[in-house]
C-alpha cells in the first residue's frame, strides 16, 4: 500500500478532532469519579444533550418565544449549553446520586444508565436517528486553511484550540489552584477535608455540574462537525470508556493525554487498515489490560 | 425452598403453551434463562458485566449461521452456539477479571461492542438484516420442531416449546446447583469481602473466571435457542441495550435470590410488547424502570417478598 505523508498528516488531524472530544469526555468522567467514586454512564446522553441545546437554540428557541427571526448564536450556545446541562446534572446530583453514597458504587453506574436510556428514549421519539445538522456555524469559522501540508476546515482547527485550551485550563484549575487543592484533597479522603470546614457535599455536586458541563461543550463544539442525533452520544461514550481503561482514571493530564493519542491512533488506522478504524481503541484496551492491567496512567490498584 | 412450588412450577410451564402465545412464552423462557445466567455473576459473586450480549447475540449468530448455513441439526447448533459463548466468555473474563468494580464493566461493555461490529461488518452474518429464515430442521435427526399441532382450532408449535422449556430447565436446574454447592458459598464469599475470601487461601480469580464462563455459557445456550425460536439472529442480539436490559430484569426482579431473575425477565419483555406499540419512549419506560429501581427497591421484587416472608426465594 502507497502511504504519502499528506495522507498520514491529515488523518493525524482528523483523529485528532476526533481526539478532542475523547480528551473532553475522558476529563469529565476522571473528575466525576475522582470525587464521586461513580462512572457517570448518562455522560454520552449529556454530551447529546448538549449538542441539541445548541441545535433546537438555533432553530426552534425563536418560534416558541414567538420570535421566528431569534437564533440562539453558536457563540451564545456554548456558554449557555453547558450551563443549562450542568444546571440538570446539579438537579440530578442533588435528587438522585446523592441517595446512593452509601450503597455499592455499582448502583450509580446503574442509575446513571437508567437516566441514559430516559433520555436517548426521548430524543430519539421527536429527531432523526439518522441525525440532523447544525447550520449555525459562524460565517468567520467556515472555510479551510492551509495548514502547509494539507486544506483543513477552519472550524475544526478551531474545535481543536477551543477544547485544548479548556482541557488544559481544567488541569491548570484542578492540579495548580486553591480551588483545585480542596478538590483533589476531597478525592484523597473526604471527611478529613470536611472536618477542615469545607462544604464537601456542595463541593461534590459542583464537580458532577463542571463535569457533565463538559460534556454538554464537547456537544456544543461537536454539532457543527457531526451531525447532531439522538444517538450520537451512545456510540461515543462506549469509547470513551475503553479510552478510560487505557488511560486509568487516577490523571486529569492523563486522561487529557489517553484521549488525544487514541484519536490520533484511530486517524492513522483509518490509512492503514480503514476496517479496524472502528474498534482499534477496543484492540489497544485489550494489549493495555494484558500488558499494564492498571491502565497507562493508572494508581488505583 | 418448598417442593410443592417447584411441583407447581413445572406444571405452568407444562401447560403455558395452551392458556398464552405459545412464541412469547418461550421468548419469556428464553430471556429468563439469559437473566438466570446473569444472576450468577451479578447476584451471587458481584461482577457487574455489562457486555452479556455479546454471549447472548454471540451464540445465536452461530447457531444460525450453522444450522441455516451448514446443515447442522438444531441440538447440534444450540451446543456449538453455547460452546462458542462459553469460549467468548473465557477470553473477556479472563481479560476483565484484571481489574474491579466499575472498571470491569466498562471492559466487558468495550469487548461487547467489538462483537457488535463483528456482527455489523463480517460477511457471514447478514450486517443490517441479521440471520433470517433460520430453520428449525429436526432435533436430533427425528423431531420436527418446525411442526404445528392444531389444538382446539389453535395452531400450537409444541414440539419447539417442550424443546425450549426442556433447555430452559436444565439451565436453570444448573444455575440452582452451582448456586448451591461449594463453589457457590464461595462465589457468594466473593461478593461479601474479596479479600477475606483471598486470606483463607481461595485463589479468587479462577473462581471468578470460572462463574463467568459458566454465566456466558448459559447465556449463549439462551441466545442460540432464541435464534430457533424467532428463527433470527440480529443486530439487537448484540446491542449494548440488551446487555442492560438484562441487568434491569435481574435488578427488578431481585439480584442474588432465585426466581428473581425469572420475575424480572417475564415483566420486562411482558412491557416491551404491550408497550411496542408507543415507539422509542419505550427505551425511556425501560430508563425509567432502571432509575426507580435502583432509587427505591433495590433488593427487587422477589428480594422484597423474601425480605416480607423472612426467607430466601
Amino acid at each position: 500500500m502507497h502511504l504519502s505523508p499528506q495522507m498520514v498528516l491529515a488523518q493525524l488531524m482528523l483523529g485528532l478532532n476526533n481526539g478532542v472530544f475523547y480528551a473532553l469526555l475522558s476529563l469529565g468522567l476522571a473528575v466525576i469519579f475522582g470525587l464521586l467514586n461513580i462512572i457517570n454512564f448518562a455522560h454520552g446522553a449529556l454530551y447529546m444533550l448538549g449538542a441539541f441545546v445548541a441545535l433546537l437554540g438555533y432553530t426552534t428557541l425563536g418560534p416558541l418565544l414567538g420570535m421566528p427571526d431569534f437564533h440562539l448564536n453558536y457563540w451564545a450556545a456554548l456558554i449557555v449549553a453547558p450551563l443549562v446541562v450542568g444546571l440538570f446534572g446539579i438537579l440530578i446530583e442533588k435528587t438522585m446520586l446523592k441517595r446512593l453514597y452509601k450503597v455499592d458504587h455499582l448502583y450509580g453506574l446503574l442509575l446513571t444508565f437508567g437516566l441514559a436510556l430516559i433520555l436517548e428514549g426521548v430524543f430519539s421519539n421527536y429527531f432523526n436517528v439518522s441525525g440532523t445538522s447544525y447550520n449555525g456555524k459562524p460565517a468567520i469559522l467556515s472555510g479551510v486553511v492551509n495548514l502547509g501540508f494539507m486544506f483543513f476546515p477552519t472550524y475544526r482547527l478551531w474545535s481543536i484550540g477551543l477544547s485544548l485550551v479548556v482541557c488544559f485550563g481544567t488541569w491548570y484549575v484542578i492540579e495548580r489552584t486553591k480551588l483545585g487543592a480542596y478538590l483533589r484533597a476531597g478525592t484523597e479522603n473526604p471527611s478529613l477535608v470536611q472536618a477542615f470546614g469545607v462544604n464537601v457535599p456542595l463541593m461534590v455536586t459542583l464537580t458532577y455540574g463542571y463535569g457533565v458541563a463538559l460534556a454538554a461543550f464537547a456537544g456544543v463544539v461537536a454539532a457543527p462537525i457531526y451531525s447532531v442525533s439522538p444517538i450520537m452520544g451512545a456510540e461515543t461514550i462506549i469509547t470513551v470508556f475503553a479510552v478510560v481503561v487505557i488511560g486509568g482514571m487516577g490523571s486529569i493530564m492523563g486522561s487529557i493525554v489517553t484521549g488525544l493519542s487514541l484519536g490520533m491512533v484511530e486517524g492513522l488506522t483509518k490509512v492503514i487498515y480503514p476496517p479496524a478504524a472502528n474498534t482499534v481503541i477496543f484492540f489497544m484496551m485489550i494489549l493495555v489490560l494484558l500488558v499494564k492491567p492498571e491502565g497507562l496512567f493508572g494508581k488505583d490498584q | 425452598m418448598n417442593r410443592y412450588l417447584w411441583i407447581v412450577l413445572v406444571l405452568v410451564g407444562l401447560a403455558a403453551p395452551f392458556v398464552f402465545y405459545p412464541v412469547f412464552v418461550m421468548q419469556l423462557l428464553c430471556f429468563a434463562l439469559f437473566a438466570c445466567a446473569f444472576n450468577l455473576l451479578l447476584g451471587y459473586t458481584g461482577l457487574l458485566s455489562f457486555g452479556h450480549a455479546a454471549f447472548f447475540g454471540g451464540a445465536a449468530y452461530v447457531t444460525g449461521f450453522l444450522v441455516k448455513h451448514a446443515g447442522f441439526t438444531p441440538g447440534l447448533g444450540v451446543l456449538a452456539g453455547t460452546a462458542v459463548a462459553a469460549l467468548m466468555g473465557y477470553l473477556f473474563g479472563s481479560l476483565a477479571i484484571r481489574r474491579q468494580g466499575i472498571y470491569f464493566a466498562m471492559i466487558t461493555l468495550a469487548l461487547a461492542q467489538v462483537v457488535y461490529f463483528v456482527a455489523l461488518k463480517a460477511p457471514f452474518t447478514g450486517g443490517e438484516d441479521g440471520l433470517q429464515d433460520v430453520p428449525r430442521g429436526m432435533l436430533f435427526g427425528v423431531i420436527d420442531l418446525g411442526h404445528t399441532y392444531h389444538v382446539a382450532g389453535r395452531p400450537l408449535e409444541l414440539n419447539l416449546y417442550y424443546f425450549v422449556f426442556a433447555v430452559f430447565c436444565l439451565g436453570f436446574w444448573l444455575i440452582y446447583r452451582a448456586i448451591h454447592s461449594p463453589f457457590g458459598q464461595v462465589l457468594k464469599a466473593i461478593r461479601e469481602n474479596e479479600p477475606r475470601t483471598v486470606s483463607l487461601g481461595y485463589r479468587v480469580d479462577r473462581f471468578k473466571l470460572l462463574a463467568f464462563v459458566l454465566s456466558a455459557a448459559l447465556a449463549g445456550l439462551a441466545g442460540s435457542t432464541k435464534s430457533l425460536v424467532f428463527q433470527l439472529a440480529s443486530l439487537t442480539d448484540v446491542n449494548w441495550h440488551t446487555s442492560g436490559e438484562v441487568v434491569l430484569m435481574t435488578l427488578l426482579g431481585g439480584l442474588g435470590t432465585v426466581l428473581g431473575p425469572v420475575v424480572g425477565a417475564v415483566t420486562v419483555v411482558t412491557l416491551q410488547s404491550e408497550l411496542s406499540a408507543i415507539g422509542s419512549w419505550v427505551t425511556a419506560v425501560i430508563g425509567a424502570t432502571f432509575v426507580i429501581c435502583v432509587l427505591a427497591f433495590r433488593r427487587g421484587m422477589v428480594g422484597e417478598l423474601g425480605k416480607y416472608l423472612k426467607r430466601s426465594l
